[in-house]
């Protein structure tokens, strides 16, 4: 009979051998569904995987896309690791990276067509205080009035969404887009494009912002005293109230820290490779970046791995789409398969498997 | 702007159908945070329940069989989350919502077919008396099964709950597993049987909202009905029919907002859209600042992690 027991600390090697686990396991599952689908599945997790880096074909276009769609997946996961370690549950990213676009991209359009090099920069600080401002409410619900913000902030993406939908609809539209909903495209407006920095790279202020936001956060959580203080609050949330550690304060601290990151990411995507604010622009990044978090153990360097890899499941997803037909859904399925397995291997981290004879007790 | 054109009739009884689907989710939830299990993928079973109980009624032509097969979609994919949390102790928040990411795929998925289709009608109750009042017959006796489906679950989970044996067994094991534990409940599997409760609820609440209430199938309808189900069960402190008083306001909030679409009020539809979302977490902010209230209700072992040593 298996039985489990607890370890004293974590393993480290099962730590990084889970998120390795569950990717081979996702694979073989994901090719099984691929299977049920009628698609050949070594082709499809081929295609998903291996084509978008390596295929001579589409790798030129394919190789700068990873930068693109991993950068807001790190900004955003990086901000939501803070919490997660702490045990303050922010799942309404979405809603925050959502507002971010509109508050950044509002402020653009406020200074169309002036030319300046100030712009850009005001629309960044504008975004990270929108994503940041609607990060906050859940935050005071939560520390004036004891609210659940696991709720709180997933509710406040479908009143984020349809704030969205009455920008594009309305103030925000488009005076000469002949009625068609969406704000007007940042791309054609110089000043505020965020393009390219280094040609067919992919490489854009998003990702610069990704990657600084790493760096950042290596430094806080393992050097600063505000890194430990999340982690002791997120293990013992007793003790760290012994220790000194203001509860108020750090719920207040680290779902700022995400609204900000989430909705500078909402800005750079808007201004960058969206264009436009449209009523489907944000892709569902917010959700996805859950998952980023998780599969990169909520570490920094784990989540910029994890983030690229998502990214690669989008593009090759894509790829699939066109080549093989592989309907989109399975691809959103195989996202979330891959959060249940690292979920289900993490068992291995936390507890060693024992081989026991059942014995009558 | 026409007010007088919103009948009140017609009002209270469309906030009946509006509220159902909200109400069958909210209660299997109760019945599983009471058992001391928090799962966020009430989304998730949703929605899997639309398009499940959506698909098996077309092709079979049988409403009924698509309610039963939603019901047991719903149980199926409740039973992932069982295995993650009460088998592999993973996290439950974490869990619940790799359930509603993963539901929201494998729905569209499995949808891909059948959007524009319509599914076969579900007949309304004719009472030969009742049905004809005057006022009463259209609002409280001419709706379909289901509705009074639903009341009746809130009533045999309140009975079941307040009662009898398996609820006072199912009572504590929410409030202290290690003490059901020790007295010799099977914690894990009470657990895991009211985890397939709630995803079967929450499966008949979807296939509701598609079979029923809209009817047809679009990807991701649901639009957020399983995370106000949740917030229901706060609102109501896990009391059965306070779950209904809030599904009901619930319902009411949606109906009128449509209502006041349809009048032409001078506010955009999108604002209007979002009242119902607003006003939860208005009521939720109301619920759970009184301390006395709200806080005190909540199962002591809710979302904590059970593994027995012995």
């Amino acid at each position: 009979m298996l039985r489990l027991e607890k370890r004293p600390v974590p393993s480290k090697a099962w730590t990084i051998a889970t998120p390795l686990l569950a990717v081979l396991a996702t694979m073989v599952a994901g090719g099984i569904l691929f299977a049920i689908l009628g698609k050949d599945p070594v082709e499809a997790i081929r295609t998903i995987f291996w084509d978008p880096l390596f295929s001579e074909q589409f790798a030129a276009y394919s190789r700068p896309q990873l930068l693109v769609k991993a950068g807001p997946l790190i900004l955003i996961a990086i901000g939501l690791s803070f919490g997660f370690r702490a045990g303050i549950w922010n799942i309404g990213a979405e809603g925050q990276y959502i507002m971010g676009a509109i508050a950044g991209g509002a402020v653009g359009l406020a200074f169309y067509p002036t030319a300046g090099w100030y712009i850009f920069p005001l629309m960044v600080v504008a975004g990270a205080a929108g994503g940041w401002a609607w990060a906050m409410i859940p935050a005071i619900l939560r520390t004036r009035f004891n609210t659940n913000e696991i709720l709180v902030s997933l509710l406040l993406v479908y009143v984020a969404e349809h704030i969205l939908s009455a920008m594009s609809f309305g103030l925000l539209r488009n005076p000469e887009g002949h009625g068609f909903p969406g704000s007007r495209n940042f791309k054609e407006y110089d000043s505020v494009s965020n393009t390219e920095l280094i040609a067919n790279s992919g490489m854009h202020w998003g990702v610069v912002a990704a990657f600084i936001a790493v760096i950042f956060a290596y430094v806080i959580m393992t050097r600063h005293i505000l890194g430990y203080q999340i982690t002791l609050a997120g293990q013992s949330p007793r003790a760290a109230k012994f220790g000194g550690v203001n509860p108020n304060r750090l719920i207040v601290l680290c779902l700022g820290a995400s609204g900000v990151l989430a909705g500078l990411a909402g800005v750079f995507e808007v201004t960058g490779p969206a264009g436009q604010l449209t009523t489907d622009f944000n892709q569902g990044y917010g959700f996805t970046a859950i998952i980023v978090a998780f599969l990169g153990r909520l570490h920094p360097v784990g989540i910029l791995l994890a983030g690229l890899l998502m990214a690669l499941t989008y593009i090759g997803g894509d790829l699939a789409q066109l080549m093989m037909g592989l309907p989109k859904p399975a691809i959103q399925a195989f996202q979330g398969m891959l959060l249940f397995f690292l979920l289900a291997l993490d068992v291995l981290t936390n507890f060693r498997i024992r081989f026991k004879k059942s014995e009558a007790a | 702007m026409d007010l007088s054109a919103i009948n009140p009739v017609l009002l209270v009884a469309s906030l009946m159908i509006a509220a159902t689907p909200i109400l069958l989710a909210a209660i299997g939830e109760l019945v599983v945070e009471r058992a001391g299990v928090l799962n966020l993928g009430v989304e998730g079973m949703m929605i899997i329940g639309a398009i499940c109980g959506f698909a098996i009624a077309v092709e079979t032509g049988s409403p009924l069989v698509g309610f039963v097969g939603a019901a047991f979609a719903g149980a199926a994919l409740s039973l992932l989350f069982a295995f993650l949390t009460q088998i592999m102790l993973a996290n439950q928040v974490a869990s619940g919502l790799a359930l509603t990411l993963f539901g929201l795929g494998l729905s569209a998925l499995i949808g891909q077919g059948y959007a524009g289709q319509k599914p076969p009608p579900t007949p309304r109750l004719d009472l030969p008396v009742l049905s004809d009042m005057p006022v009463l017959g259209q609002v409280l006796f001419s709706h379909d099964p289901m509705v009074y489906f639903a009341i009746a679950m809130i009533a045999a989970t309140w009975a079941v709950l307040k009662y009898s044996r398996v609820g006072l067994i199912l009572r504590a094991v929410g409030e202290n597993h290690d003490a059901a534990h020790a007295l010799g409940y099977k914690v894990v599997r009470i657990r895991i049987l009211a985890i397939m409760f709630g995803g079967a609820c929450a499966g008949l609440g979807g296939a509701y909202l598609s079979l029923i209430r809209v009817p047809q199938w679009t990807e991701g309808m649901t639009a957020g009905a399983g995370w106000i189900a949740l917030a229901i069960v706060v609102f109501a402190s896990w009391k059965p029919w306070r779950v209904m008083l809030g599904a009901y306001l619930f319902g009411g909030v949606t109906v009128l907002q449509f209502n006041l679409q349809a009048a032409g009020v001078s506010i955009p539809v999108q604002y209007l859209s979002m009242a119902p979302y607003v006003i939860t977490i208005l009521v939720l902010v109301i619920m759970s600042s009184s301390k006395s209230r709200a806080a005190l209700n909540a199962p002591a072992a809710l979302g904590r992690i059970f593994h027995a040593t012995h």
